[in-house]
């Protein structure tokens, strides 16, 4: 498990970085709960107006939300930044001090920036989700909780392998950083269940940009709705998606050409 | 002068200083081809940025919309008085009017400061703002080739019912001011960024007041409790929701007055903020750059 020694190392040193700014702390904080205040307002609208929405109700879609933030805590700690950061580095060339360091690249640029303080995000998304299993009673057994586990790693993975797909582009188009909005823009659309969307825009969010995986399909298993079926198409597509991205990557690092070049 | 002489003065001054404004007004005018020009050249030459930021703009609204006709079909058709097809037709509107009347202003006026970029504009005998309204204008513009085909890829989908509204000719007129008191907003706002350089917890801050009191979470209607008489004090409703409800002849004769009166104040107070806070800003502001 080299990358989880890489990822301890690189927290260490983003967090010693942080400590010297710690009002960011409190800034993080004061955002991460407007958001939070935000997103729970627009469902708390909702059921003003309705008791149900689909088949779901309010606190199955807190627990949603939970999981929302929990996500985007997971990307915007360390796979965000350590992207942004891989990018600018095949711009200038200065990749080349990653490449010669003797553990492997792909995992050496997935890790190397940690912005310690969107712990916070993380930190909100299990709040939201502690309380949202605890509102919603009993339901919550040792099955749920482990194919929650299960779909949240998969849900990750399947992030994880877009993510550095979208990066890799880098290689050929050197300017692409916009490429990343695309998957910022249309994560909104992750705050509510992909099932209450049309055929097409579900299509869209489980295939091109793949929410449904991510927040969706671990919020249904919080709820005891997710067939065992769609757990296991989830850590299928995982799978098939870190090889495919491993490959991509491979490939498109024999496209870097230094900064001689 | 003392402002007891400029009183004495009286006429002359007036009438001179009333000449002389109109030649300044003529002058920034004839600048704006120009401006516009330059803006429109550079978003086509981004365009590519500009269609992916365009997605959010455009999924937002029909978001909504699902999760409004959602609603509307698990409580047995429709709530607040409205069905599928009416939020359809609501949140398309929406979708344009957000769309000709947002800015982006309070995102970037961080980097103009940090950069430097500000100080080569302050050099320039015209008001940064006019560049600003070019590039949004354009911006615009360009991006109706997006928002038109998503209109009628909505209608397609989700059969809006639109009615024959008699204040549609109105929504026409509350559209430029609710424009102007946005934007005008948004640039005061912006203008933080001489005072601290974290600006984005402010930008929070004042984007989810916008969202929920524009009409974009909902419409104002369907607001709990103290949001909607939130929503008729702020802005973000004359600037957003009231143009398209009154393109959707929803409103009273009595709201519709009230609304152009809200809009007028807002306008007004906007412009006042900007003049003033503007010129502080500037005493403030120290060039840093190569």
């Amino acid at each position: 498990m080299a990358w989880l020694r890489l990822f301890a190392v690189f927290t260490r040193i983003g967090a010693l970085n942080e400590l010297a700014y710690r009002a960011n702390f409190w800034v993080q904080a004061l955002e991460s709960v407007v958001a939070a205040t935000t997103v729970l307002g627009a469902v708390a609208v909702v059921f003003s107006q309705t008791k149900r929405l689909g088949d779901w109700q309010a606190w199955e879609l807190v627990a949603l939300i939970g999981v929302y933030f929990l996500v985007l805590g997971m990307i915007n700690l360390v796979l965000a930044p350590s992207m942004a950061k891989f990018m600018e580095d095949v711009q200038q060339g200065t990749l080349d001090f990653t490449l010669t360091k003797p553990e492997d690249a792909q995992v050496l640029v997935s890790v190397s920036q940690v912005q310690v303080w969107k712990v916070i995000d993380i930190l909100v998304g299990v709040g939201l989700l502690a309380v949202a299993i605890h509102r919603l009673g009993e339901k919550l057994g040792v099955l749920e909780a482990g194919a929650f586990v299960v779909a949240l790693l998969a849900g990750g993975a399947i992030v994880y392998s877009l993510w550095i797909m979208l990066a890799t582009l880098t290689f050929w188009f050197i300017r692409i950083e916009n490429i990343l909005m695309v998957f910022w823009n249309v994560y909104i659309a992750g705050r509510w269940p992909v099932t209450i969307y049309p055929g097409w825009l579900r299509l869209l969010l489980t295939v091109v940009v793949p929410i449904a995986f991510a927040v969706t399909v671990p919020a249904e298993a919080i709820s005891g709705r997710l067939s065992a079926l769609r757990l296991l198409a989830a850590v299928g597509l995982a799978v098939v998606m870190l090889i495919v991205s491993r490959w991509f990557w491979t490939f498109g690092l024999k496209r870097y050409s230094g900064a001689s070049a | 002068m003392t402002p007891l002489a400029a009183v004495g003065a009286g006429r002359h001054v007036t009438a001179a200083a009333f000449l002389r404004a109109g030649r300044r007004v003529t002058a920034i005018l004839a600048a704006y081809p120009t401006l516009f020009r330059i803006a429109l050249a550079v978003m086509i030459q981004y365009r590519v940025s500009g269609l992916i930021w365009m997605i959010g703009s455009v999924l937002e609204p029909v978001i909504f919309l699902v999760v409004w006709s959602v609603a509307a079909r698990s409580s047995g058709g429709s709530v607040g008085g409205m069905d599928p097809h009416d939020f359809a037709a609501y949140y398309m509107l929406v979708l344009v009017v957000n769309h000709l009347t947002f800015s982006w202003i309070t995102e970037i006026f961080q980097y103009r400061i940090q950069y430097g970029m500000l100080s080569f504009q302050l050099l320039r005998p015209l008001h940064p703002i006019h560049q600003d309204l070019a590039d949004n204008l354009a911006y615009k513009l360009v991006n109706l080739v997006v928002i038109v085909p998503a209109l009628v890829v909505c209608w397609w989908l989700f059969e809006p019912r639109f009615p024959v509204a008699w204040s549609l000719p109105y929504a026409v007129l509350a559209l430029p001011l609710g424009f102007a008191a946005r934007f005008l907003l948004d640039w005061s706002v912006a203008l933080v960024a001489f005072w601290t350089t974290r600006v984005m917890a402010v930008n929070r801050i004042y984007y989810a007041i916008l969202w929920f009191t524009s009409g974009r979470v909902a419409p104002i209607a369907l607001l709990p409790g103290v949001l909607r008489p939130l929503a008729h004090a702020l802005p973000f409703y004359y600037a957003l929701a009231f143009p398209v409800e009154l393109a959707l002849g929803r409103l009273t004769p009595d709201e519709i007055w009230r609304g152009f009166v809200m809009q007028a104040v807002w306008v007004g107070l906007g412009a006042v903020i900007i003049t003033t806070v503007w010129r502080a800003a500037l005493r403030r502001f120290t060039a840093v750059g190569t």
